[in-house]
């Protein structure tokens, strides 16, 4: 009866084991099944927002190669219309006098403009010229500039307007010649001739 | 008889602690993807809205073109206008 008793009890416990591995393996591995499952639904929302992004984006390329092409195309036209007009010089200095350093850099279509030494552009051009010069660097489009204004400054202005001229009166000197003083106070004196004023010693013939 | 004892015990005091420690490590390893697909989620969303945007290039693209005609024009007077540099 002993022996029947303890392999009984010896199955009892292995049936036991057994069934507390098989409980354990299957509440872990449900668990792991419904994690798995929200992994698989937040994955198809990262596809379908990536569809999204793939889609949108699809056109971007050819749009912006597009836009760039034509930026090159005006590009282009603009340096070579510059250098047509002004000559390779002149141009380097234009455009250094507005970009101060640019001439380094040289136009983008004549390589041999970065060897160019540019010249002082106030020396060169107008007035007038510089105007409209500068207009074309505080146009709206360059308020965004980060730097602010290239070169118009709300409180001095003129100061960078005015650093394009020779130095002669940038520094601001205390003296400068004096204008000629014309007038009755005139340190140069005319002979007054007695005629003028005077009546008439013969009156014109009439016809 | 002794023989199966001892397979009952290290049935119960190795095998099952190590089939629950491996279960647990694998369950604690995909709970913690969980958060992080929730968050490429959020950020893929996010970036798809972004990219709303990317409709208005088309207009872009014409204005570009409008402004480079013009520009072409421009320059096309400036050098009837205009005498060589020499």
């Amino acid at each position: 009866m002993a022996p029947v008793l303890a392999f009984m009890a010896v199955g009892a416990v292995t049936i036991l084991a057994v069934v507390l591995i098989v409980v354990a393996l299957v509440f872990y591995l449900v668990s792991v099944i419904v994690q798995l499952r929200r992994i698989t639904g937040g994955l198809d929302e990262v596809i379908a927002h990536v569809s999204e992004i793939v889609q949108k984006s699809g056109p971007v390329n050819s749009v912006v190669t597009t836009i760039n092409e034509q930026l090159d195309a005006g590009v282009d036209l603009l340096e070579g219309l510059l250098v047509k007009k002004a000559g390779m010089t002149d141009a380097v200095g234009l455009v250094d006098g507005m970009y101060a350093g640019a001439a380094a850099a040289g136009f983008r279509n004549f390589p041999e403009s970065a060897t160019v030494k540019a010249p002082r552009i106030g020396e060169v051009y107008t007035r007038g010229t510089l105007t409209l010069a500068r207009l074309g660097r505080e146009a709206p489009i360059a308020v965004g500039n980060p730097a602010g204004f290239p070169l118009r400054d709300v409180e001095g202005g003129s100061l960078a307007a005015r650093l394009l001229y020779p130095e002669i009166r940038q520094t601001r000197p205390e003296s400068l010649p004096r204008s000629p003083v014309i007038g009755t106070d005139s340190p140069v004196q005319y002979e007054q001739r007695e005629d003028i004023g005077a009546p008439r010693k013969r009156l014109p013939s009439r016809g | 008889m002794t023989l199966w004892w001892i397979g009952d015990v290290v049935l119960l005091v190795v095998v099952l602690p190590v089939v629950v420690y491996l279960l647990r490590a694998v369950l604690g390893a995909a709970k913690s993807i969980v958060p992080s697909v929730q968050e490429i989620a959020k950020v893929a969303a996010a970036g798809s809205k972004d990219l709303d945007a990317a409709a208005l290039l088309l207009t872009t693209q014409d204005q570009v073109t409008k402004t480079v005609a013009g520009v072409a024009n421009y320059g096309g007077s400036l050098d009837v206008i205009l005498d060589d540099a020499g």
